[in-house]
């Protein structure tokens, strides 16, 4: 396995989100098969960097998979090829000697592409501005243990909560919907009592202002469930259309 | 010299009493006038986000900042194992008092029992705010919260949402502030570095930031700044914290008047994946609570090559168990770090480099199962397995410490004031409450106690005098100069042109720090040291390569003057760490040590904070001392044995 790699890189390079962009090709020789995705990339702007020319930018921070900083498409995949696996965690090991691979930002309206692989996600943000929380103030809260919840729940709850935010589902999905992403929070808080009483304007909110932000509407296609790399499930976009319904007609 | 600058405002009255005493006689700001403020806060990670929200919530207005594109991503989020809080649901003799008690011994008796005390006070309002907020904290089977134990204590007192405890923590806070964004009251600047700190007649009034996007330079007045910036753990270049942790903003406040205490007190944990080559980039964590139920042992042969499975049970040495028989592989940090250096220093560490040790589940295993070991640690089991191409369950896995969490920070007061009037500190960027060595799972509980808890008040003793002051407005000429300072320094870092990548330099310094100010320090190194860091900041002015243009994004440009802070940094750690001549928590010099190669505290001497001033441009800088006063504790040779 620690046999060296010999790959070639085509990046994805455009200035800003005003000038188009176009793939440049790198041949990267040596590569440690132990290394990280993120980790070529630092090597290949290294070398970039000493030659006078312009480094690749990419997002990142955590490199453990948590933060959801890191978004790129690898062979056309979100994150890559391997399943539940942000680019950051992608080892070089599950690739071969001669190979090439495509890198690109993500693609869709709602995230413009501000540099090279950097594309601006606020829209999520502004999202969960419409919506995503529990108003309740500092220093109000009962008992921590005053309302008991079942672990089934607790555990319903959190596998939705655990959700970071990539935009990975987004990026995969054919009509750049962020049903994913926005269903697992709605879905948290559904599960847990203290979600109940905004959870009719929870949904309105947070739904209406995804239209708004120009991502489009899902057709149960389940690409984003399959590049998720957090496992978000689908099922709660169920949850998600059958809470809106209620809504409206409510 | 005790210096009189350094007055900690500690309230008087009995332990107990002190903060609910206090805290009901602080001035009050009307609701009138909260609306007339502004507050600027630096960083919403959970320090910064919770008390944004709070802030916001109680009418102020708030301008927060942050460098990631959005506050969910902050470093804060990749916390693991859990927060600390004194409920007692477990009825295992939990207080206040032991949680305070706790935390001070394991700080090696290097803080202040007035703020560690207020800290395990609210504790439990803490867990109480996270679940009204829809955290979905890991629970019992009746419906009850669940708790774990970590290190350097015997209770179980840590609540978890699996290994994802930050993560949640920080969503919770995140959700308080997008709601505050929401209602108006918070404006959000993503992709936003502070670059310098505005003074207008000695107060702070304003920072310089840098967006990030399209490289301008912006202006922003306030009534007061609040950093919530974190720790700066990268000074090592390796560490386990996020890649874009930095100590710049501290750093520009250090060079604007306020102190910096105790830089040399960092923390190294045991628990890490081993450094596996040249090109890496960070370490990641595996959580501490793996050592409630793994087991840490190496071999009791020197260099023994043979697999782990190959290693009959009479041929392990399991250290831990064996020289701190009452805590076992519980140990607080520092200890358990240094007894893993001690093994491999020693030659019997395992694997390829001997820079390593197992922690080994097959017991647990044994004993609860596979299925309740995974629902315990699975996704840091899968992570593990991610990163080594191992798999946990049917090999030990290996680690090794790593630096983790810096104790030192900007020197604040009781009210979390810095001694730059109008300028407070919060969570990890401050000192306070952790002395000389962290106990596990209280981080969180610090960042989130200071946001919700703490500064929500104590900021008003500040703000209330101000009532009276004029807004001060962008206008005023401080803003202008200190905009041209930073315009300064990024024309001097793009026009270099050097043969230097930032990543070199910084791997440079790392090594250096690591060296010689990592987990054991000697006089003779720290000389050497200090010179060489010196060296290197000569060579980073005269050879840095910046690439790019200041009026775009410019990660190269966003490190390079990153790694420039560090350097400095670095330089007020060595004499720090020079000036402590006495092992203490994460401190560990080799010249004061017991027979039995424990930690010699010195408390005659060195029952102290240190606090440093800049004094200018390469000239060291002026120490400080705030004197540590045990009123209820009496400081004894920790002992977990
Ligand atoms: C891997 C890991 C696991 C951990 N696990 C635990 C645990 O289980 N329990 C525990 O208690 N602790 C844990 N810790 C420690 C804990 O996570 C941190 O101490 C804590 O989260 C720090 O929070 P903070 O709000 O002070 O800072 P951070 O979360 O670091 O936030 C800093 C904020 O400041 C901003 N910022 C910084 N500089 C600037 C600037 N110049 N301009 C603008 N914005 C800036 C950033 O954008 C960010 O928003 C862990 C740490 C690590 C590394
Ligand atoms: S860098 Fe944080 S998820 Fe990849």
């Amino acid at each position: 396995m620690s046999e060296k790699l010999n790959l070639t890189l085509k990046v994805w390079r455009q200035e800003d989100t005003n000038q188009s962009g176009n793939f440049v090709t790198y041949p990267v020789a040596d590569v440690n098969p132990h290394m990280s995705f993120l980790e070529l990339l630092d090597v290949l702007n290294e070398k970039l960097i000493k030659e006078g020319d312009d480094p690749i930018a990419f997002e990142h921070d955590c490199r453990e998979g948590i933060c959801g900083s890191c978004a790129m498409s690898i062979n056309g995949e979100a994150h890559g090829p391997v399943k539940s696996t942000t680019a950051c965690q992608l080892h070089m090991f599950n690739f071969k000697d001669g190979d090439t691979i495509t890198v690109e930002p993500w693609r869709a309206n709602s995230f413009p592409i501000l540099k090279d692989l950097v594309t601006d996600r606020s829209a999520f943000d502004r999202i969960m501005q419409a919506g995503g929380y529990v108003s309740v103030n500092t220093g109000s809260a009962p008992d921590g243990n005053a309302i008991p919840i079942e672990k089934d729940k607790a555990i319903e709850a959190f596998n939705a909560a655990a959700c970071i935010g990539c935009g990975a589902c987004v990026s995969s999905c054919k009509n750049s919907s962020a049903s994913l992403f926005v269903s697992a929070k709605l879905a948290q808080y559904s599960a847990l009592p203290q979600g109940k009483p905004e959870q009719k304007q929870r949904v309105l909110g947070m739904v209406n202002k995804m239209d708004e932000e120009g991502f489009g509407h899902c057709t149960n296609t389940g690409a984003c469930e399959a590049t998720c790399p957090k496992d978000i499930s689908v099922k709660n976009i169920g949850i998600m259309n059958r809470e809106y319904l209620k809504a409206l007609v409510d | 010299m005790n210096s009189k600058i350094l007055d900690s405002k500690i309230p008087s009255g009995s332990l107990e009493r002190k903060w609910t005493d206090y805290r009901s006689s602080l001035p009050l700001v009307s609701p009138a006038n909260k609306q007339k403020q502004n507050v600027i806060m630096i960083g919403t990670g959970l320090a910064g986000a919770s008390a944004a929200a709070s802030l916001a919530e109680m009418g102020y207005n708030v301008k927060a900042f942050c460098f990631q594109d959005s506050p969910r991503r902050a470093h804060s989020i990749a916390a693991q194992g859990g927060i600390n809080a004194a409920k007692n649901y477990q009825n295992d003799g939990d207080s206040i008092y032991r949680l305070f008690y706790d935390t001070i011994k394991g700080g090696d008796y290097r803080s202040r029992e007035a703020n560690v005390y207020r800290l395990a006070e609210v504790s439990g309002n803490i867990i109480d705010q996270c679940v009204a907020q829809g955290v979905p904290f890991a629970r019992e089977y009746g419906g009850t919260l669940d708790n774990r134990s970590f290190g350097g204590v015997q209770v179980s007192r840590t609540f978890y949402a699996r290994g994802q405890t930050g993560q949640q923590l920080l969503l919770g806070a995140y959700s308080a502030l997008s709601r505050q964004i929401n209602t108006g009251k918070v404006e959000m600047f993503t992709k936003h570095e502070m670059v310098d700190i505005v003074l207008v007649d000695g107060h702070a009034k304003g920072i310089i930031a840098r967006n990030l996007v399209t490289g301008e330079l912006e202006k922003h007045a306030a009534s007061a700044v609040v950093l919530a910036t974190g720790g700066y753990s990268n000074v090592y270049y390796l560490s386990t914290n996020a890649m874009g942790s930095n100590v710049t903003a501290a750093w520009k406040a250090y060079k604007r008047g306020a102190m910096f205490s105790n830089p040399c007190f960092t923390q190294i944990h045991p628990t890490c994946i081993p450094v596996s080559g040249e090109y890496q980039s960070k370490l990641t964590l595996m959580s501490e609570s793996l050592r409630n139920d793994g087991r840490i042992w190496v071999s009791k042969n020197k260099g023994d090559s043979r697999s782990p499975d190959q290693i009959p049970e009479e041929e392990r040495d399991y250290y831990l168990e064996r020289r701190y028989p009452a805590f076992g592989n519980l140990v607080p940090r520092d200890i358990a770090s240094r007894a893993a250096k001690e093994r491999c220093d020693a030659g019997y560490g395992a694997g390829e480099t001997g820079q390593s040790v197992y922690l080994d589940f097959k017991d647990a295993i044994d004993t609860m199962g596979q299925d309740t070991v995974s629902a315990r640690y699975g996704n840091l089991f899968e992570m593990y397995g991610k990163i080594t191409g191992e798999n946990p369950y049917k090999s030990p896995m290996r680690i090794y410490p790593a630096v983790h969490y810096t104790m030192g920070g900007l020197w604040v007061d009781y009210n979390l004031m810095t001694t730059v009037p109008g300028l407070f500190s919060i969570g990890e960027s401050n000192f306070s409450d952790h002395g000389a060595n962290r106990l596990g799972a209280s981080a969180l509980m610090q960042g989130l106690a200071d946001g919700y808890f703490v500064l929500p008040y104590t900021i008003g003793t500040y703000l209330s005098k101000e009532i009276n002051s004029d807004m001060v407005s962008t206008e005023d000429s401080a803003f202008d100069s200190t905009l041209k300072e930073s315009e300064e320094t990024i024309e001097k870092l793009l026009s270099n042109q050097g043969n230097r990548t930032v990543e070199s330099l910084h791997k440079e310094l790392g090594l250096i720090m690591w060296n010689n100010c990592g987990m054991s320090r000697n006089q003779e190194d720290l000389d050497k040291a200090l010179k060489e860091v010196d060296e290197l900041k000569k060579t980073f002015w005269s050879d840095v390569k910046v690439p790019g243009r200041s009026d775009s994004i410019n990660k190269e440009l966003e490190k390079a003057w990153r790694v420039s802070d560090f350097i400095e940094l670095g330089e007020v750690m060595m004499h720090d760490a020079s000036d402590r001549k006495e092992s203490c928590g994460a401190h560990f010099r080799e010249e004061y040590q017991t027979e039995d190669g424990e930690a010699l505290r010195n408390d005659e001497e060195y029952n102290y904070v240190s606090s440093w001033e800049y004094a200018g441009e390469n000239v060291p800088p002026n120490l400080h001392k705030e004197i540590l006063n045990f009123e209820t504790v009496t400081p004894t040779q920790r002992s977990y044995k």
